[in-house]
């Protein structure tokens, strides 16, 4: 196990990036605490596979220092750095049984063949493929591969960290949440440090402590799921996390209140915006439906189960609320927003609010 | 649903029917039917029954023939499948150089058999032969007309010449499929290059190989141009396959009945071996 610390890492895939738009990593400077359990949550092509593969070392980095317990290992190979990797696609050896699967990198490591049987009956128990272990690996389904490939990496018990590249792909959605819970409990068994990548905000949020939020080759983010719910740093965090995304729209400051349109919104604090571009965001959660308020028209209601979205039209901007799955829309529709889940971005970044 | 009879379709397979029969079943009945009749000449048939089968099963011509045919076959086997291999493994998987190695890789597939025959025939000569003169002037005693030796090697180096490259390129078609999540996996899992081979790349090319030796082994089974025009099948016999042997009974000594049953017995190997490689592929397909 061990501390990662990402030292001002940038990436480009050119051979001679000149503008900040030719690196897919801008600037990433992060430490992943040993045992820690994140996931790189963000959409596709914001640089969270390029980030995975500097750590493992199957990238090289244009710029920056990778260190493994304050060793720099940017220089080393993957192999050197002792990584575990799982892939999006299952990757296993067909023509070997599963247990030869699972003894193949510590074969490759010259590791006695007595520790290697040991070894690898360890890892088929953890995994729960001690009953395959003598089938050959290619008739099995895509879950049990995936578990071979997580397997592969577990079978090594001095492994720095495991890194997850969009594991569960391929997996059938009932199997999704079993590989899930049982990948928290082997965190929570064994203490791997694991990095999780996915564009899924409810694999991310359920499998991580923390969760570090990627956009466009930058870490906006870095928090609890409720403090990227609570208070998202940066708009895009707003919009990615929440089903649906945080309503953001651009108002006014005057003091404590905000202006939209002809609205006059009442805020928590004072927000300390220097200037640019002031925009409100309020999740669905807290925007309040009822008699009063700021007059919306509703277009449409969507019931997803546990409660209904709203989508209304406030002001001439579309904005979302949840109600309660008994909860009617009124005849004559108003929303209030609940102070306590204001937020103010100036840039789209959060700013703070005083007193 | 309701299916619907009507005979009348049976119209539609009839334009294929006609194709086949024109261009296989009427040509193979005709040589059932020579093969089992004599004729000397003038249209004039007498029956024969199995005696051109028995003469030729038990002719030292005939199996002579055939081992030749097949060590011909086993050899460029055993060097065109590892070397096409070993040229596939080390193209370049991107940039500039995938268009020029494919388009050098196909041209020698893209030349007509008898021009390549030409080719190497020319070649070959020790007189005016850029090959044949040179490694005579080395000191080598090289020389396809007379010695059977020479004959053999010349044959060989001229099929995995032309051949080679089919090899390539169904060897890198197999691994250019290979997903790159593979070769990390193998980095992390410490793999040597050997290993990688062993275990990732071989088991994607197996298909692919399959089908190379199964194209490869029918082509030389039944070479017969390039030999021809090379070496016409000598010295003596030395590179007499089966085919030349054929084409030797059927048109130099106008024998058409031995021919025929020659063909026949011929057909029916190729038949056979297809058969047997059609069962292992299957068989692999479902082991999958």
């Amino acid at each position: 196990m061990a501390r990662i610390d990402v030292n001002h890492i940038r990436h480009s895939y050119l051979q001679n990036p000149r503008t900040d738009a030719d690196f897919a990593l801008k600037e990433v400077h992060h430490t992943f605490e040993d045992g820690g359990a994140y996931a790189l949550l963000g959409p596709s092509g914001c640089g969270k596979t390029t980030l995975l593969n500097i750590i493992s070392g199957l990238l090289h980095p244009s710029h920056g220092q990778l260190l493994f317990n304050g060793r720099d290992v940017t220089n080393l190979s993957t192999q050197e750095r002792n990584i575990a990797q799982v892939f999006q696609f299952p990757v296993i050896y067909d023509t070997m049984t599963v247990y030869d699967n699972l003894a193949f990198p510590l074969r490759n490591r010259g590791v006695p063949e007595a520790d290697v049987d040991r070894k690898v009956r360890e890892t088929l128990e953890m995994t729960g493929l001690a009953d395959m272990a003598k089938r050959k690996a290619r008739g099995l389904t895509a879950d049990q591969k995936q578990k071979i490939s997580l397997g592969r990496g577990l079978v090594r018990s001095d492994v720095n960290a495991i890194l997850f590249d969009e594991p569960l792909t391929v997996i059938d959605p009932h199997m999704k949440w079993v590989l899930r819970s049982q990948l928290k409990q082997l965190h929570r068994r064994f203490g791997y440090t694991m990095v999780y990548v996915t564009h899924d905000q409810t694999e991310a949020l359920t499998f991580a402590d923390r969760v570090v939020v990627m956009y466009d080759g930058e870490i906006v983010q870095i928090g609890t799921p409720a403090e990227l719910f609570e208070r998202p740093r940066h708009t895009f965090v707003g919009y990615f996390i929440g089903s649906p995304g945080m309503n953001v729209m651009p108002v006014a400051i005057d003091g404590k209140t905000a202006k939209l349109g002809s609205q006059q919104i009442e805020l928590p604090g004072v927000p300390k915006a220097g200037g640019g571009a002031i925009e409100l965001g309020i999740r669905p959660e807290y925007v309040r439906l009822g008699s009063q308020g700021m007059a919306v028209r509703v277009s449409k209601v969507e019931d997803v189960g546990r409660h209904k979205v709203v989508r209304a039209n406030l002001e001439g901007r579309e904005i979302a609320a949840i109600i309660g799955e008994d909860e009617t829309v009124p005849a004559d529709p108003k929303v209030r927003f609940d102070p306590a889940g204001i937020n103010i971005y100036a840039d789209s970044w959060r700013v703070e609010m005083g007193a | 649903m309701e299916k619907t009879w009507n005979n009348r379709a049976w119209f539609l397979v009839l334009p294929v029917l006609l194709l086949v029969a024109f261009s296989a079943v009427i040509p193979l009945m005709t040589v059932v039917n020579y093969s089992v009749q004599d004729t000397f000449g003038n249209n004039v048939f007498f029956w024969a029954g199995t005696e051109w089968f028995e003469e030729l099963l038990s002719s030292s011509r005939f199996w002579q023939a055939m081992i030749r045919n097949l060590v011909f076959s086993f050899i460029i086997l055993a060097i065109e499948v590892p070397l096409g291999i070993f040229i596939a493994l080390n193209m370049p998987k991107k940039g500039w150089g995938v268009p020029v190695c494919l388009v050098l890789m196909a041209l020698p597939l893209l030349i007509p058999w008898n021009v390549v025959g030409t080719i190497w025939q020319v070649f070959g000569r020790n007189d005016i032969g850029l090959l044949g003169y040179y490694v005579n002037a080395l000191g080598i005693d090289y020389n396809y007309v007379q010695d059977p030796y020479d004959a053999w090697v010349t044959v060989i180096i001229m099929d995995v010449w032309h051949w080679t490259s089919l090899v390539v390129l169904l060897c890198y078609a197999g691994l250019v499929s290979i997903p790159d999540a593979f070769y990390q996996a193998a980095k992390i899992d410490g793999a040597s290059r050997w290993a990688v081979f062993r275990y990732i790349q071989l088991p994607k090319m197996n298909r692919v190989l399959l089908i190379a030796v199964l194209l490869r082994f029918m082509d030389s089974f039944m070479i017969y141009t390039e030999p021809f025009v090379v070496t016409g099948g000598g010295p003596g016999n030395s590179t007499t396959f089966l085919s030349i042997d054929l084409v030797k009974t059927a048109l130099g000594q106008f024998d058409l009945g031995p021919a025929a049953a020659m063909s026949l017995v011929y057909f029916l190997i190729v038949l056979l071996l297809s058969w047997v490689f059609y069962t292992v592929m299957t068989n692999y397909d479902a082991e999958r």
